[in-house]
């Protein structure tokens, strides 16, 4: 196992390597779409970090993409930058941990409903504060930040999301939170606190959402609440993590990656009807795939397993 | 303050109106549907139509939109949910199943009435004359909306208490599973529901469309307002939703006229959270667990 295990660290190290030269290739528009897939990549698994053994579908994505984002446009022209990712981190794990901490402890639907609303409810506060506090409604974003560089730092993050995941399902957390996946009333019976445990995985999968929008934040010169808010990443992001299947910390990868080549694609040939599509792509996930590639895999490995077994007892 | 707290309880009447028909999907027919905004407000644009293009007035409107709204989303309920009602083991994982496919539809119709009208705001002319009532000056067309939701209220009201149907309807949304052991037939009642809200809600689009302005993609905040007025309520309940529609109406007046218009969707959340933290099945629900 440890072999195993020290293997594919060799490998996700030498993966790592191999991306970390993507920007030397010269190519803009590769280096765009290197982008966008790292950025679709850490989003998801961001999400089946929380929702994947938790089972509770969080709606939120673009909330906390939201706030680092404008946090950015707010801070990044006064303060240093790893100061101003700090400060969008600390937001965005502050208002996840109210979020949590006032609706996880309910039962599932009320968290859905919550996280639905969250994003226009944030949106309405900063439209609001800007209005009549600080009289700007959108605002230039100027930093001293390359593309390459913004590529680098998602890699980083990719690195961490994946690492913190591995981690996190070997720790009691982890094992915690399967146990409220299977079943809720169980886990209380065995002692878990399952409030604090639900809201500790919340927190950390919005902080690393919130640091997403901030590190992307300066891709766009010019930011209002409109752009920084926008449902189409909640949407997208689910898509993807449902398509790769969330119970696995490998499986939004493998949505992210070929959904965020398809959107590249669609919105370029079809701007008009791409939402429609959008949503027939997902229907179409939730009825034939309910438990996504990964799913899919583990019952091919399962069934050529089961036929294997059976040649040998016969 | 009169006239906010009359603006509040209109508003609120709407809010009620439009959450009755969620509070049935949801409580009896056990789908949580996040695009039932999107069916409001196609059914305002399907008003707007008619009354632009031919002359229709929204109330000949109301006959033609909600008998076609009840069969496409018995359609709907047959074809799209009927499969996730039986693959679902339980009701945690229908709930799941069902959030997801009604966040799918929601955005194939909110991109299909984006294709057809595109991203402006409509609204059209109707009634739209003041007269005084109690004291304050109000629309006409306002007035009329607020008296057709309480005969709607009343006429549900009374379908589900003294017809058998209605009877039937209740036992569902109590325990499916024992409803089946005094010969209901639980998949024909939980479809009739579902088609019976989304009735409700097409009525509700056509009403909220001769006093409102409202575009392609205002859905999301209509599904919001009847998700927390119906959860605020206590899901199922007819009276918890008026009475959880008609604070949401009141809160949200008062708190537009004298403190800020810009935040109205905060006191609607600060309601919910303080309604749930209190009594968490809701103002009327019983509790589950």
């Amino acid at each position: 196992m440890s072999t195993r295990t020290a293997g594919l660290g060799a490998l996700a190290l030498a993966a790592l390597a191999l991306l970390a030269l993507v920007p030397r290739l010269g190519n803009a528009y590769y280096l765009a779409l290197a982008i966008s897939l790292l950025q679709y990549t850490v989003l998801a698994t961001a999400w089946g970090l929380f929702s994947g053994p938790t089972r509770y579908v969080s709606l939120a994505t673009t909330a906390f993409f939201g706030v680092g984002a404008y946090t950015v446009a707010v801070l990044g022209e006064i303060l240093p930058w790893p100061l101003v990712l700090l400060i969008a981190a600390a937001l965005g794990a502050i208002v996840a941990a109210i979020v949590g901490l006032s609706t996880l402890r309910l039962s599932g639907v009320y968290f859905v409903i919550f996280t639905f609303g969250l994003t226009e409810l944030i949106r309405q506060l900063v439209v609001w504060f800007e209005v009549n506090k600080s009289r700007v409604l959108g605002r230039y974003v100027f930093v001293n930040i390359t593309q390459a560089d913004i590529y680098w730092q998602l890699l980083a993050l990719t690195a961490a999301v994946f690492l913190l995941g591995w981690l996190i399902a070997r720790s009691r957390l982890g094992f915690a939170l399967r146990v409220i996946g299977e079943d809720e009333t169980v886990a209380k019976h065995c002692g878990i606190n399952t409030t604090f445990a639900k809201v500790a995985l919340f927190t950390i999968s919005a902080t690393i959402m919130t640091l997403v929008g901030a590190i992307m934040a300066p891709r766009w010169t010019y930011i209002e609440p409109s752009i920084a808010f926008n449902s189409m990443i909640s949407f997208q992001v689910l898509i993807m993590a449902l398509l790769g299947g969330a119970h696995r910390l490998w499986g939004p990868v493998l949505g992210a990656v070929p959904l965020t080549l398809l959107f590249e694609l669609l919105s370029a040939r079809f701007p008009n009807t791409f939402t429609i599509i959008l949503g027939c792509i997902f229907l179409l996930i939730v009825y034939m795939l309910p438990r996504g590639v990964a799913g899919l895999f583990e019952k091919l490995s399962t069934t050529s397993a089961g036929k294997t077994t059976q040649r040998v007892a016969t | 303050m009169t006239n906010a707290i009359l603006t509040g309880l209109m508003l609120g009447g709407m809010y009620a109106l439009i959450a009755m028909g969620l509070t049935l999907q949801y409580g009896v027919a056990r789908i949580m549907n996040l695009s039932y905004g999107e069916f409001l407000i196609a059914a305002a644009f399907a008003s707007h139509w008619l009354f632009t293009g031919w002359a229709v007035s929204p109330f000949v409107g109301l006959a033609l939109v909600v008998p076609l709204a009840f069969a496409l989303n018995f359609v709907i309920y047959k074809l799209l949910l009927t499969p996730l009602v039986r693959r679902a083991p339980n009701r945690d994982a229908l709930e799941v199943d069902s959030i997801l496919a009604t966040f799918g539809l929601t955005f194939v119709i909110q991109g299909s009435m984006l294709a057809l009208f595109g991203g402006a705001y409509y609204s059209y002319s109707f009634l739209a004359f003041p007269v005084q009532f109690l004291g304050e000056t109000v629309a006409v067309n306002r007035l009329t909306a607020l008296g057709i939701t309480i005969l709607l209220g009343l006429a549900l009201y009374a379908a589900l208490t003294r017809t058998r149907t209605g009877t039937a309807v209740r036992a569902v949304a109590v325990d499916p599973f024992a409803a089946q052991l005094v010969a209901i037939n639980v998949p024909q009642a939980s479809a009739l529901t579902f088609a019976l809200g989304g009735a409700l809600v097409a009525a509700a689009g056509v009403l909220v469309s001769t006093f409102l302005t409202f575009s392609a993609s205002s859905g999301v905040v209509f599904t919001m307002k009847a998700l927390i007025v119906v959860v605020m309520g206590g899901v199922g309940n007819m009276l918890g939703c008026l009475v959880a529609g008609l604070a949401l109406g009141l809160s949200e007046a008062l708190v537009a006229s004298y403190v800020d218009p810009g935040l109205t969707l905060a006191v609607n959340f600060a309601l919910f959270l303080a309604v749930l933290l209190v009594k968490p099945a809701g103002l009327f629900g019983r509790a589950t667990r």
